[in-house]
């Protein structure tokens, strides 16, 4: 059984790379890369072919990431997230952080790319406002994930006394 | 006032800010 959390860890950080490297790819590389396609007439191939694959990998490691986490918490699941024990504030802060990346990547930004990228049907109003609320609330990823990282670090064991004294 | 979030430096000034106040706050429940 001990092979578990450090599968989970494993796991974690394997699948947290790929979420998070995509979320930095969509707000570093394709929020501006579309621009300078839709200036010259080339975005279709983005939205055709990139995104959709991207979006793919990065629903799916989020998942993959937050389960993997709590996989690792184990027992200590409640105790992070409750804040029940001091010595997962740290780590309890960083969950937090995680879950909510996690709801915004499904309940904000898939149903609103759906709409952008036309695979939902939508009125030109209705991909106006999902463009923005999609880009906003991946943004909000991109700032949460710089608190996230330093909590996730932080909040293992082997640092904690450093930060936290 | 302009979302910070609509530049990516704001985006980054901002998620460092938001770090120093959570770890504010961790650590004064710390006790430190």
């Amino acid at each position: 059984m001990e092979y578990v959390p450090a599968l989970a860890r494993w796991l974690h950080f394997m699948a947290g790379v790929m979420w998070i490297g995509l979320l930095y790819y969509f707000n570093f590389v394709q929020a501006d890369a579309m621009k300078a396609a839709q200036a010259d007439g080339t975005a279709a191939g983005i939205t055709k072919h990139v995104a959709p694959r991207a979006l793919l990998y990065f629903r799916w490691t989020a998942v993959v990431t937050w389960f993997a986490g709590a996989t690792l918490l184990g027992i200590n699941f409640f105790n992070a997230f409750f804040f029940w024990d001091a010595a997962f504030y740290a780590i309890g802060v960083g969950a937090w952080l995680g879950t909510i990346m996690l709801f915004n990547v499904w309940v904000l930004i898939w149903p609103n790319q759906k709409k952008i990228l036309g695979i939902v049907q939508a009125t030109d109003e209705q991909k106006n406002k999902a463009r923005r609320v999609a880009f906003l609330a991946s943004r909000t990823n991109t700032m949460l994930s710089i608190p996230m990282l330093f909590f996730m670090g932080a909040g293992a064991s082997a640092h904690l006394a450093i930060f936290f004294g | 006032m302009k979302n910070p979030l609509d530049s990516l430096w704001g985006t980054i000034i901002s998620g460092l800010i938001l770090t120093l106040i959570l770890y504010k706050i961790v650590s004064h429940f710390l006790g430190g």
